[in-house]
């Protein structure tokens, strides 16, 4: 299986500078990609329009040689977000926004540590790594062959950083899951990635 | 604390004005008889312990013909407020959800409706559905409906792009779902709000077109017709005909507005830290 | 020597309403205690969402009003009323913020900084203080959103540097920066440290923390568990917590060892230790006391009944 940017060129408005321009980028299965680049250079950006939340003005993305958009369902690409609080709908309870697409594996849940009771509780009441842990189990559902991770753990301390990279990495080994990893950290790209690409530079 | 808890004051004085506009709804509707009842040997009595309002020219107990001009506001008000809140609801999430030529259609119907001063809709309409209560409640209905489906717009629009929503979407989770579980609580309170809110222009509508004579039939004992038959008595120095009727009006409509910012208090997810 | 900023066992609560009108008090800080000296970077370092920022606003006396601090917080040796504060704030005390947002949009750079003095002097103060952080004077004339994250941060530094501030108060101002610009920003802070100033690092990134301060606080659910010399992070046999040791194991390089467990949220807590649920070295006593007292030791503070004990490799 292969995920692939093909030429992708985004700007947020009409007419005005790209944040991407003709970017390329194609992740095979069981590959961690790590993904560097100054702030301000398109990361997110990119994660978004790989995971097909945004449309490229240029360019495709492909999974297999066919489009993403085609697939429909839960999307086999999924992305996790930097900023967790903000993925989870504030008025529910996080168990109904776990099961709302399905049901959970049991283990998933024991493996990142979710315990029981945060599932009766709101988002506001969890710490940010608690509710990283839950958006990861989320997002890693048996259909999904790709994870984007947009700085998932540059919030969070070194401890819950282990304990999430330790599991995504188990995980993705297990089931041959294809990463892209965006983090500003070396040492962390160094330690989980098979291969780091840099974003080339737009002109600002 | 020095400050109470706000959020329990507010539901006490909710319940307040919930009981009160009820029950002055409720007298409203017994007093009915009682208000077109005429008794010309006690007419033109300022107010005294007989008649806690005085009574009109045609010896009418004028407390009974407040009640019973506030419950038919009431009764108007809450009906077109519905009316209008669920058109505003369907019209604004339809312009945010249903793609750009019906978001075109609907904000132009918007802009159309918002253009024209709302009174001379409320009569246009109201005489073309021939008076009464029916044009009334069509009238006021028709024309209040914009401003709120316009913020519901907003709302939706906003809303679709949460990155929850768009989180949820990739799921798999479908659109009905997203609806009903993500969106609707979302602009909930923002929707009673607005529709609360309208109440009182709803009822001001109503009262100063049937002033006007456009609008209620003058054997209807509401507000507006009450208000426009005393201003001929007010110049012979029978306050009490204008004064009790329009002082209650104002306080309903008071009532409605205070009750809509508290309701914002107790729904307003964001109200949390006040 | 006395210290120009000493705060006395802070805590900050939050009132906020559930669900409906039930309210509840919810304690974001607990018993934090530090002090710094001129000349000294102090940094707090803990995972976001852990109520740093608020350890910021409080010294400025900027928190949100339905927020209740405890504790004294003493600025050259005497107590910082609110009236006090307003007076030193912006020019004696200051902020450097944690991003652009906290710039007006609409105000190009230049006046935003002199706060709409216009006079020569105050012009030519400005201008250098750009300069020295590499920002020629056409950054004078530029909107906030036309700024990069770390020309953003390097206009807050300029901004605070030119008041000849005694005491800065840094809230996270490195996310989002590559790791030469990030190195080149905290220079920045060890400079004007280094002239005299004291500055209170705020950070969730331990390894930066201890790279660039004189000494390093750090927080768990809330509370200061070990207060520690940056030295003591080259080597993990002079860490005091357990928490700080598993931070230790835990950077990618030091062998990214993870222990179990989650932090607890600032509502869920039980009495006794709060790091319990993830110790590893945790005892009976641990849970049976009501608090764990913060005491000195070794040359630093440590909130735990057995520092420095080996239980994990």
């Amino acid at each position: 299986m292969m995920l692939e940017a093909k030429g992708l060129t985004f700007s947020y408005r009409r007419g005005s500078t790209p944040v991407l321009r003709d970017i390329s980028l194609s992740i095979s299965s069981g590959e961690r990609v790590g993904l560097k680049a100054p702030s301000g250079r398109g990361k997110t950006t990119l994660c978004r329009l790989l995971a097909g939340y945004d449309k490229p003005q240029k360019g495709r993305v492909l999974l297999d040689s066919r489009p993403l958009r085609e697939y429909r369902g839960a999307c086999p690409v999924q992305m996790i977000w930097q900023h967790p609080e903000m993925v989870v709908d504030p008025l529910l309870r996080l168990g109904e926004t776990l099961r709302e697409a399905g049901e959970i594996d049991k283990r998933m849940l024991d493996e990142l540590h979710i315990e029981d009771g945060w599932l009766e509780r709101y988002p506001a009441e969890l710490s940010g790594g608690e509710l990283q842990r839950f958006c990861l189990a989320r997002a890693l559902r048996p259909s999904t062959k790709y994870l984007l991770c947009d700085e998932i753990s540059a919030m969070l301390d070194l401890v819950t950083q282990a304990q999430i990279w330790h599991f995504l990495l188990e995980e993705a080994e297990r089931r041959g899951m294809g990463l892209l990893v965006v983090s500003h950290d070396d040492a962390l790209l160094k330690r989980v990635c098979t291969r780091i690409e840099e974003l080339p530079f737009t002109t600002l | 604390m020095k400050n109470g808890n706000r959020r329990r004051n507010a539901a006490v004085f909710l319940i307040c004005a919930a009981v009160i506009l009820l029950a002055v709804t409720a007298s409203g509707i017994l007093l009915e008889e009682a208000a077109v009842e005429t008794d010309f040997a006690e007419k033109n009595l300022p107010p005294s312990n007989r008649a806690l309002f005085g009574t009109d020219w045609m010896g009418r107990d004028m407390f009974a013909r407040t009640l019973a001009g506030l419950s038919l506001s009431i009764r108007i008000g809450v009906l077109t407020a519905v009316v209008s809140g669920i058109a505003a609801l369907l019209l604004g999430i339809a312009a945010a959800t249903l793609g750009r030529k019906v978001d075109a259609v609907i904000s132009w119907c918007i802009d159309l409706v918002m253009g024209i001063p709302h009174i001379l809709l409320v009569m246009l309409v109201s005489i073309a559905c021939g008076r009464g209560f029916a044009g009334v409640v069509a009238g006021v209905a028709l024309s209040h409906w914009p401003s709120l489906a316009r913020v519901i717009r907003g709302e939706v629009i906003q809303l679709r792009q949460a990155p929850y929503i768009l989180t949820a979407d990739k799921l798999g989770v479908s659109r009905l779902k997203i609806v009903r579980r993500h969106m609707l609580p979302h602009i909930m309170p923002q929707f009673l709000i607005g529709m609360v809110l309208l109440f009182p222009h709803a009822i001001l509508h109503e009262a100063g077109v049937t002033f006007l004579g456009f609008g209620l039939s003058s054997e209807q004992p509401a507000i507006g017709v009450i208000l426009s038959e005393s201003m001929g008595y007010l110049t012979t120095g029978k306050w009490w005909l204008a004064l009790f009727p329009g002082a209650a009006l104002v306080l309903v409509v008071l009532l409605f507005s205070v009750a809509g910012e508290y309701i914002r208090r107790l729904a307003d997810p964001a109200s949390a830290h006040e | 020597m006395e210290p120009v900023l000493q705060i006395k066992h802070l805590s900050i609560d939050f009132t906020r309403y559930e669900r409906g009108t039930k309210r509840r008090r919810l304690t974001v800080i607990r018993d934090l205690s530090l002090e710094i000296y001129p000349g000294q970077v102090v940094a707090v370092a803990g995972a976001s969402g852990s109520g740093k920022s608020l350890l910021a606003h409080s010294i400025l006396d900027i928190l949100p009003h339905n927020s209740h601090v405890e504790g004294e917080i003493l600025y050259d040796g005497t107590l910082l009323t609110p009236e006090r504060i307003e007076r030193l704030r912006g020019s004696e005390i200051v902020l450097v913020p944690q991003g652009v947002s906290y710039l007006d949009p609409l105000m190009k750079v230049g006046t935003q900084l002199r706060k709409g003095k216009k006079d020569p002097g105050t012009k030519e103060r400005y201008r250098i203080a750009l300069n020295r952080y590499g920002l020629g004077e056409e950054t004078e004339e530029l909107y906030p959103f036309e700024l990069s994250g770390g020309m953003a941060r390097r206009v807050m530094i300029a901004s605070a540097s030119a008041e000849s501030p005694r005491l800065i108060i840094a809230d996270e101002p490195t996310p989002g920066l590559d790791a030469g610009t990030a190195g080149r920003i905290l220079g920045h802070f060890r400079e004007l440290a280094d002239e005299g100033a004291g500055i209170l690092f705020i950070t969730h990134d331990l390894e930066l923390a201890s790279e660039v301060a004189d000494r390093v606080v750090v927080f768990y659910a809330g509370e200061t568990i070990e207060e520690a010399r940056a030295e003591d992070f080259a080597d993990v046999a002079c860490l005091r917590h357990p928490y700080t040791k598993a931070l230790w194991y835990a950077m990618p390089k030091h062998g990214f060892k993870p222990v179990q467990g989650s932090q607890p949220y600032p509502g869920q807590l039980r009495s006794g230790c709060h790091f319990a649920g993830q110790c590893e070295t945790c005892r009976e006593e641990c849970l049976e006391r009501e608090t764990i007292p913060l005491r000195p030791y070794d040359g630093g503070r440590v909130r735990c009944l057995y520092p420095k004990e080996e239980g994990q490799v």
